[in-house]
């Protein structure tokens, strides 16, 4: 993506801080016309600059009021394959994210719970009986911020 | 109809905003490092200046704040390793109240899904 210029870095902030403004207002906003603002984020789009769309939800009304971050190192065992770990803990609903990371930890997790105590249930049950699961650490999130990044300012 | 029981989840609360997922990537930024941070907690207002000072560093583009043996993460991006190098020398080092940093980088997201399982 070479053909990335000013006017898609600023369409991006705007998008990032909030994508439910009409494509009329982020014409009006940006100067241009309604259809070249359409074309832009098709084109962002399609080549995946926009991975996608998130919703911010509210996780306390849905009575999922803890997030906790794992640092999960694998066990020095040998024989356990890395996907087999990879599927099972992926197909765990409540963990959200996993990434494979370098450093102290080889997984990192965002695990949702209902509380604490529903927290203790996932991690016992369903993450310590990973096939080749060893040392975790959890903290648990009390706060989060998604910046803008690099995106230029209007 | 979906969108009516979108209007609804918004309505009620549920559902707060909406907002594009950006890929760093594509724009060039290769490198995604997460830096767990031990705060110095010995004197007041230590959580808001760090804060405040990291919000500055324009390739932070995640900030968490925990309860934990890790205080904050940051999530930093940079355009290859002497990108990143140079970022941490002249930003991330010269922040307010840091007594530790851990590093963990990023070599690929296995799932991403911040669907919630209700």
């Amino acid at each position: 993506m070479s053909e990335i210029d000013e006017i898609d870095l600023r369409l991006l902030r705007l998008l990032s801080e909030n994508a439910d403004r009409s494509a009329g207002a982020l014409a009006k906003a940006l100067g241009m016309s309604q259809p070249a603002i359409w074309r832009r984020i098709k084109r962002l789009e399609e080549s995946g600059v926009i991975k996608g769309y998130r919703w911010i939800l509210n996780r306390e009304k849905l009575g999922l009021g803890v997030t906790v971050f794992l640092g999960v190192k694998l066990s020095g065992k040998r024989g356990v394959p890395i996907d087999d770990f990879e599927r099972a803990v992926s197909a765990i609903p409540e963990v959200q994210t996993v990434e494979h990371v370098l450093g102290m930890y080889d997984y990192r997790l965002r695990v949702v719970a209902r509380d604490i105590a529903d927290f203790e249930r996932i991690l016992r049950r369903r993450i310590m009986s990973l096939p080749g699961a060893g040392d975790v650490e959890a903290n648990v999130l009390s706060s989060e911020e998604r910046l803008l990044g690099p995106l230029l300012p209007l | 109809m979906v969108s009516r029981r979108l209007t609804k989840l918004r309505q009620d609360g549920v559902i707060l905003a909406k907002e594009a997922v950006i890929d760093w990537q594509k724009l060039g930024y290769g490198v995604e490092v997460s830096l767990r941070i031990t705060l110095d907690k010995s004197q007041a207002r230590v959580f808001e200046e760090f804060l405040d000072a990291a919000r500055a560093i324009p390739q932070v583009i995640e900030l968490q704040t925990f309860v934990g043996r890790v205080d904050v993460r940051l999530s930093v991006i940079a355009k290859d390793m002497a990108d990143y190098q140079r970022i941490y020398r002249q930003r991330i080092l010269n922040l307010p109240h840091v007594s530790d940093v851990e590093a963990l980088m990023h070599i690929s997201r296995i799932k991403s899904d911040e669907v919630l399982p209700v």
